[in-house]
């Protein structure tokens, strides 16, 4: 990304950190949101903008890690250390499940991910338990002041985007990332090449699951309470690879512009149309395909904020 | 007496019922260059998917180097060595040239950081003759061209072994003197060839040796000159009545 | 319960299954579309049909026809001004686009139905052979199920459209060379998909009460008899369907009704892995 955009990235991390400062609560709510959106935008945007696989599953991540982050803290274990198992344990079950659903390809592959949230999500209802059913769960909270909860969270939630942004970078200017653009445009050539391929896709898919995780337990810790429709809503995935698509998946700000634009569309209209926010969003997603088939930053005035990558050929038209 | 670089011994593939590769025996030495001949639908291609892994034999064994690779996936086959180029020619269509031939260095090579690919890359551009091209889209090229990038991004994996799989396909005479003296170049850096061929003349010049197959199975091997000659070879190409004609013709 | 009644709970449901995904599978093995409407044209399907009944006193059966064919153009119009532009774009565009339609049609119907349950109650008591019990409107409903099925085979292998639909799947690019206009193809093969959903609502809503919700329900189950069974044929739907169908009835049983459908999804990642092209059908695209 150019230096240009880097400045403005960091101004827009400044803004949303200092909403507690002059804002209402329901913009620092909205800034909570967008932090959390970008983080999982930017982590779907390594199995399905570099590597070009339709991943569904982000949702199936969230809710474990909001399950194992809120059970977790049920049993006395202190919230951070709640949040750091539901990540390891996200991490350990995304590499697992990713040997076996990586072999799949195309719709395949993602009607697997979306089965495995639906999977989930039934697990969850069953096993009561564990987790309560389908009553949900309530999740022991902070005994501060609201506003200083409210703040917390968004400093938690905005560094776990810094985070996601850094390991796109870190990915995006290693072997992993040009390996799985590699895969993405040509699978095959790939192997001829010499790209370990199942290594690399599930190495892709476990960075891309295990922040999911983490964000699940730090929403159920915010929000205090889950249940098995809430936490494991397919909407959710697809929401998520709506943002880095509409923002340009593949790129590093791509999954933080439309996350960010994403959020805020939504709460615009879910505050005047209530009941047509569906049909709004739909209508968005239409328009999106066919008017932003590579997202906001792919588009010709936005070239500005785009590297001047060496190699990058994706849009320069000789 | 060195071990041969390539072994394969009673090598055999079918594809349900059909027998597309049916015991072939053959070695490859150190430095050699192997004409791979044979009438359309021969198996040669399916010979060379067996040795670079890309399918697994139903019988047989091959051995690299004097290790049995019978099993290996084609990656793995890349990065120790066994590199093949391919007739239709699959680069990464979005990445400039610049970076097809990197990948070759990243994961061939095993070249850890981009840049130093990157460099690399730059040199095996050179060396086949499209340096200039470097940072043009890999979809914009020549189709002569396109297969110097496929020789370049090979190379840049430090082959011990390359399989040509008719290289010389759709190009025009001068681009196949180009290709011909690109290809001597690179056997004389030591690199072991075996060059599947329509071109007689490509063969001709370039063979220490030849092999014929002959639905699936290798019915002639040796210098060029003597397999040309061999009648069981004109018989594949041309069949049982000219192959008897050409005998009587050359006793008669 | 005895086997032999579990087994006719499983062939009944499964025969309602079968003709729920039929549609699916048809568009998906020869358009290469998931269509994420499908379970929400299953839920207008019944939804029209209790409207006809109930402020019509049009009864299920005629009921069949005009919910085909308002379906049909529907789904028509819909390939041919949307779908059909993303028709060659990858994977995610086109499952966005019908997710994108979906919810469109979903708020549509929530709005306009409301979210109470309805069904269409046709008391007909209920039928016992060699000790097995069957409510009679189950018993129809899986009659129809078959028959509809039945009579779309029928159609897809004797019909020149049916042929033309068989071709495009096979072979698109020699279809067109054939001289079959391909957009339209595939926009009936969409209408079809549509319509068969549509009158599998009909059939559903009087065994079923129908709600907007139930939609995701029933696309789940239309993946699930698509890898089962196979994409883009017609006995594959059936087997798909007759096989979940068993499945579902026999794991609730032993499981509980709540663990049903984790036994469903279990079987298709398993089939998925092992041989995703289905117990009998063709293998979709991928």
């Amino acid at each position: 990304m150019s230096r240009f955009a880097a400045i403005l990235f960091v101004v827009w991390i400044i803004v949303l950190a200092t909403t507690p400062l002059h804002a209402e609560n329901y913009v620092v709510r909205g800034a909570i949101m967008i932090a959390m959106f970008s983080t999982l935008a930017l982590s779907w945007n390594i199995i399905g903008g570099f590597a070009g696989y339709p991943s569904l599953a982000t949702a199936a991540f969230v809710g474990l890690g909001s399950y194992v982050g809120a059970v977790s803290q049920v049993h006395g274990v202190p919230m951070v250390i709640a949040w750091l198992l539901a990540t390891a344990v996200v991490g350990v079950v995304a590499a697992g499940i990713g040997g076996l659903l990586l072999r799949l390809k195309g719709h395949y592959f993602a009607i697997g991910s979306i089965v495995l949230v639906e999977l989930f999500r039934l697990i969850a209802s069953s096993w009561s338990s564990v987790t309560g059913g389908g009553n949900g769960l309530n999740v022991p909270l902070l005994r501060w002041e609201p506003d200083e909860v409210a703040q917390m969270f968004l400093l938690v939630m905005l560094g776990l985007m810094v985070l996601a942004f850094f390991m796109n970078v870190a990915i995006k200017n290693h072997r992993l990332g040009f390996g799985l653009n590699c895969i993405r445009q040509n699978e095959d050539a790939a192997d001829m090449v010499g790209v370990d391929t199942t290594k690399y896709k599930v190495i892709g898919f476990t960075f891309s699951a295990f922040l999911c995780g983490t964000v699940g337990a730090v929403y159920a810790s915010w929000v205090g309470y889950i249940d098995p429709t809430e936490s494991f809503q397919i909407v959710l995935t697809l929401k998520v690879a709506v943002m880095a698509l509409m923002g340009g998946a593949g790129t590093l700000l791509g999954p933080v512009i439309g996350a960010s634009a994403f959020v805020i569309l939504e709460e615009v209209v879910w505050v005047n149309f209530l009941s047509w926010n569906r049909a709004i969003l739909g209508v968005l997603i239409v328009v999106l395909i066919f008017f932003l088939p590579n997202g906001i930053l792919n588009l010709r005035i936005f070239s500005f904020l785009r590297a001047k990558h060496k190699g990058d050929a994706r849009r320069e038209k000789p | 007496m060195t071990t041969p670089v390539i072994e394969l011994h009673t090598v055999a593939r079918s594809f349900g019922g059909i027998k597309a590769v049916r015991d072939v025996s053959l070695k490859l030495e150190e430095g050699e260059v192997v004409g791979l001949i044979g009438p359309n639908g021969a198996g040669k291609t399916t010979l060379v998917n067996c040795i670079t892994g890309v399918h697994t034999p139903t019988s047989g064994r091959v051995m690299f180097e004097g290790r049995d690779v019978t099993n290996q996936k084609p990656f793995q086959a890349a990065r120790s060595g066994l590199c093949r180029t391919f007739q239709i020619v699959q680069p990464f269509p979005e990445m400039t040239v610049l970076q097809n031939v990197a990948s070759g260095a990243l994961f061939g090579q095993k070249i850890s950081s981009l840049h130093k690919a990157y460099d690399a890359a730059h040199e095996y551009l050179d060396f086949v003759g499209i340096g200039e091209y470097a940072e043009m889209p890999a979809s914009a090229l020549t189709l002569a061209n396109r297969k110097r990038l496929e020789l370049a991004k090979s190379l840049a994996m430090k082959p011990r072994v390359l399989m040509l799989d008719e290289v010389n396909a759709g190009l025009n005479s001068a681009e196949i003197n180009g290709a011909l003296g690109l290809i001597k170049k690179i056997s004389d850096r030591g690199v072991s060839i075996i060059i599947i061929e329509h071109l007689m003349k490509v063969i001709m010049t370039l063979s220490q040796r030849i092999v014929v197959l002959h639905h699936g199975e290798l019915i002639a091997q040796g210098d060029p000159r003597s397999v040309v000659d061999d009648p069981k070879v004109v018989e594949a190409y041309l069949g049982e009545k000219f192959a008897k004609r050409l005998t009587e013709e050359n006793h008669g | 319960m005895d086997v032999a009644q579990l087994l006719m709970n499983g062939l009944a449901l499964g025969a309602l299954y079968a003709c729920l995904a039929v549609g699916f599978s048809l568009v998906w093995g020869v358009l290469n579309v998931i269509n994420m409407l499908h379970g929400s044209f299953v839920v207008l399907g019944g939804y029209l049909a209790f409207f006809l009944w109930s402020y019509f006193g049009i009864h299920p059966l005629f009921a069949l026809p005009i919910v085909g064919l308002v379906l049909f153009g529907l789904g028509y119009g819909l390939q041919y001004t949307l779908t059909n532009k993303v028709i060659h774009a990858p994977v995610l565009t086109t499952l966005t686009l019908t997710f994108g339609l979906d919810m469109i049609l979903y708020n549509l119907m929530t709005v306009f139905f409301s979210a109470t349950p309805r069904r269409i109650r046709l008391d007909m008591g209920s039928f016992e052979v060699m000790g097995v019990f069957m409510p009679a409107d189950r018993v129809v409903g899986m009659v129809l199920a078959v028959t509809l099925t039945g009579m779309l085979y029928y159609v897809m292998r004797s019909s020149r459209i049916g042929r033309a639909i068989v071709a495009v799947r096979m072979d698109r690019i020699a279809a067109q060379l054939m001289g079959i206009r391909v957009n339209n193809i595939y926009a009936i093969t969409f209408g079809i998909g549509a319509m068969m959903a549509g009158l599998a609502g009909v059939i559903l809503v009087i065994v079923f009460p129908t709600t907007t919700s139930v939609a995701g329900v029933y696309l789940g189950k239309a993946f699930v008899v698509c890898v089962v069974g196979g994409l883009g044929s017609v006995p594959g739907a059936l087997v798909g369907g007759l096989v979940l169908g068993v499945v579902e009835s026999f794991a609730s049983h032993f499981f509980g009704p709540q663990n049903a459908p984790i036994i469903g999804y279990v079987l298709l990642l398993f089939l998925l892995l092992v041989k995703p092209t289905g117990l009998v059908g063709v293998k979709g695209y991928e």
